[in-house]
């Protein structure tokens, strides 16, 4: 914990993170393109997740679905990430105690389990059911975990911005 | 502008609204949301009128699929924008960043109608390539770069302080 925090306290003090905590424009405009890329990753999903949960797309076949749509999302949360490392740079002692943001990096795991799981396990029998409407229950189930973890990852990334102090 | 939003910031509504603990970061949350579907529509219908995703399906057949979540979504952005104004008007009301937002809605209104005009006539066309060449793709791009702005915009009126 202790190498954690010097490390931190490092980042802290790194020219990049000076950069974003004296600059006026920098840290909100990393933000921004945050919101937009996080909008672009969740709307795309949920895409994905409404056709496992039957509700929309559903007389597309899954495998050509998820192939024309998933490219769009890696590459918005390619964006993402990369936004957030910034913006974590600038404040990384004060992000790294922030109660809001660990909730969100938990969750943003459980998400990536939940693909996980999904891509290892129900993925496999995926020909049995690419054309059908309705998919097997634990394609339902990770279709609904997926857009519960994400709208949460929303609303506690935006309760971040309302418990850290601005630079 | 300035004694309206004096006025309204002093109202009951606004005050509750104020108050509320959780309210204002819950409705930002689901404002977001609502920017998802709309982004992230647009870009699906864009995507497929430049040729570059959905090409399986007809253009009504990606209309039907997109169109409706994006008009639903603006009336959710357009509600949980209200509270948001009504509960901190000077905020916003008085905010470059606000005002520059809402006149790049109305811009953004009638291009997507522009769009959906677009998609209703040709409707039935299937696999194909760009719609209408280069003025096609580029009104396309362009009216997606607006809405990313548009969100851009909103997430910077809470870093232009208003007197």
């Amino acid at each position: 914990m202790e190498h954690v925090e010097a490390l931190l306290r490092w980042i802290e003090r790194t020219a990049l993170a000076v950069f974003l905590q004296e600059s006026a424009w920098a840290f909100p405009t990393i933000e921004s393109l945050h919101v937009i890329a996080i909008a672009l990753v969740i709307g795309t999903i949920a895409i994905v997740d409404l056709r496992l949960l039957a509700l929309a797309s559903v007389k597309r076949p899954y495998t050509e679905l998820s192939r024309d749509i998933l490219p769009c999302t890696w590459g918005a949360f390619a964006v993402a990430v990369t936004t957030g490392v910034l913006m974590f740079i600038s404040q990384p002692v004060a992000y790294f105690a922030n109660t809001a943001f660990r909730i969100k990096l938990t969750v943003l795991l459980l998400a990536g389990i939940n693909m996980m799981v999904f891509q290892l396990i129900t993925h496999r029998g995926v020909a049995k059911w690419d054309h059908d409407a309705a998919v097997p229950l634990p394609g339902k189930l990770a279709g609904a975990l997926s857009l519960t973890f994400w709208v949460l990852v929303v609303f506690f990334g935006r309760r971040i911005g309302f418990t850290m102090s601005p630079v | 502008m300035e004694a309206f939003a004096q006025w309204l910031g002093a109202t009951p509504v606004s005050v509750a609204i104020r108050r509320a603990l959780w309210l204002i970061p819950l409705l930002q949350a689901v404002h977001i949301l609502a920017i998802a579907a709309v982004l992230s529509s647009v870009a699906m219908i864009d995507l497929r009128l430049l040729g570059l995703a959905g090409r399986s399906q007809t253009l009504r057949a990606t209309a039907q699929r997109f169109v409706p979540w994006i008009w639903t979504s603006l009336v959710v952005l357009a509600a949980t924008g209200l509270v948001l104004v009504v509960g901190e008007p000077k905020r916003s009301l008085l905010n470059p960043a606000f005002q520059l937002k809402m006149a790049m809605v109305a811009a953004a209104v009638p291009g997507m109608l522009a769009v959906q005009a677009l998609l209703r006539r040709n409707a039935d066309v299937r696999n194909d390539h760009p719609h209408g060449g280069k003025m096609t793709g580029a009104f396309v791009v362009l009216t997606f770069l607006l809405w990313c702005a548009i969100a851009f915009a909103g997430r910077w009126i809470a870093y232009i302080r208003v007197a």
